[in-house]
């Protein structure tokens, strides 16, 4: 086949297209995302009992702010990943900071309290269940980000799988956050941050199998 | 400064290809597919690959613009776009090829559109019989409407399905065909 002939058969009936299709993939995937992990969140697991108390609002609140401004700052990076020459644009830096955040925050309270109380803090009543439920309410979510990104093109696959899993793992941590009663910044540091951060390096390893076009 | 002026020149063309322009969109396919020659020709000579192979690469470089050039972000350069896609298809070749990545040296996303080459061969590919390796459908609607230049309306009547699915098909055809010239392009 001669090029020219391809370029003339591509050139017929040329539409236009619609440039928001990357993001609003995206938004998309978001929106489904959040509602699933939620849904999941709610029919598995429950609601925590004492959300009317002022303590257990405080921590909702912060635990959602950190989920949130992971996905947040990791999905504005996604959709500039989706296209391709995008990963020129992204600095893992600011993905990391509400990371930073949350750990200078834990870091701070860890040295305010007497050290016998480390252990509770860090390790909580429930480690075990956030290790396995925010992987878990993840799967979900990634596959639906994972759909949007290939409405696209994106040309590192390694770094997108991973902003995919690092999305898929805050969103997660939206919907498990409204069940959990481990209220200590330490304990959310390590185990909602150490979970999403997993969920990124499965993400980085998923990305080139699943993301090829 | 030829590079800047290639860079303005290639991104109104895209805009304007974006808009629906059918003789921008061809003109533009046509100017890049001469720099893809120039750029595969050389990445390729350095590993001991022909001006087909080259010529194989070009046409799933050309396919992958027009499918994906709703992921243009008008306010981005082009240049870092293309050269983007460019290496993507190369190095997925070089990958199938079972060469080595390190034979693709660091570069820089002008080399792209440095040079251009008109001296274009045949690929190893032939249109009309890898429609007909598509679903009947996707083959219909692509050979009417692309190829032979027939409305949607027309193509709709000539393979029995609606517009909408007409439409449909073509993307989806157009994908599954990009799939079908990497597969061929295999050595």
């Amino acid at each position: 086949m001669k090029t020219d002939e391809l370029i003339a058969a591509l050139s017929t009936n040329v539409e236009p297209v619609n440039r928001r299709v990357v993001d609003r993939s995206v938004g998309i995937a978001l929106a489904v995302g959040v509602v699933v992990a939620i849904g999941i969140t709610l029919i598995a697991l429950g609601v925590r009992s004492d959300l009317t108390t002022p303590r257990a609002a405080i921590f909702l609140f912060l635990k959602l702010a950190f989920a949130i401004g992971t996905v947040g700052a990791a999905s504005l990076y996604l959709t500039r990943l989706a296209r391709p020459g995008g990963e020129r644009r992204v600095s893992a830096g600011f993905a990391a900071l509400p990371f930073a955040a949350i750990l200078l925050l834990a870091g701070i309270r860890l040295g305010q309290a007497p050290s016998s109380h480390w252990d509770e803090m860090v390790m909580g009543k429930d480690w075990l269940e956030c290790l396995i439920s925010i992987p878990v309410i993840a799967i979900v979510p990634f596959a639906v980000v994972i759909w949007a990104v290939r409405q696209a093109a994106p040309t590192n696959l390694v770094r997108t799988g991973a902003f995919s899993g690092l999305v898929a793992g805050g969103v997660s941590a939206i919907g498990y956050a409204l069940h959990c009663t481990d209220d200590s910044l330490p304990f959310v540091a390590l185990w909602y941050g150490g979970t999403i951060v997993l969920c990124t390096l499965a993400g980085a390893i998923l990305g080139p199998r699943l993301l090829r076009w | 400064m030829a590079s800047m002026t290639a860079e303005t020149e290639l991104k109104g063309l895209m805009l304007a290809s974006q808009e629906g322009d059918a003789a921008a969109h061809r003109m533009l396919l046509e100017r890049l597919s001469r720099h893809l020659r120039a750029y595969y020709k050389g990445k390729l000579a350095q590993i001991g690959r022909g001006a087909t192979e080259a010529e194989d690469l070009v046409q799933e470089a050309v396919l992958a613009i027009h499918a994906q050039r709703h992921t243009f972000d008008p306010g981005e350069p082009l240049t870092p776009w293309l050269h983007a896609i460019a290496r993507y298809k190369l190095i997925d070749f070089l990958r199938r090829n079972r060469a080595f990545m390190a034979d693709v040296p660091i570069e820089e996303a002008s080399e792209v559109t440095a040079r251009d080459d008109h001296l274009s061969v045949e690929s190893s590919l032939d249109l009309r019989r890898l429609l007909k390796l598509l679903p009947e459908k996707m083959g219909c609607a692509i050979e009417a409407v692309k190829v032979e230049g027939l409305s949607v309306a027309e193509a709709a009547r000539r393979c029995r399905i609606s517009e909408s699915s007409v439409k449909v098909n073509i993307h989806r055809g157009l994908r599954a065909l990009a799939t079908l010239i990497a597969q061929r392009a295999q050595t």
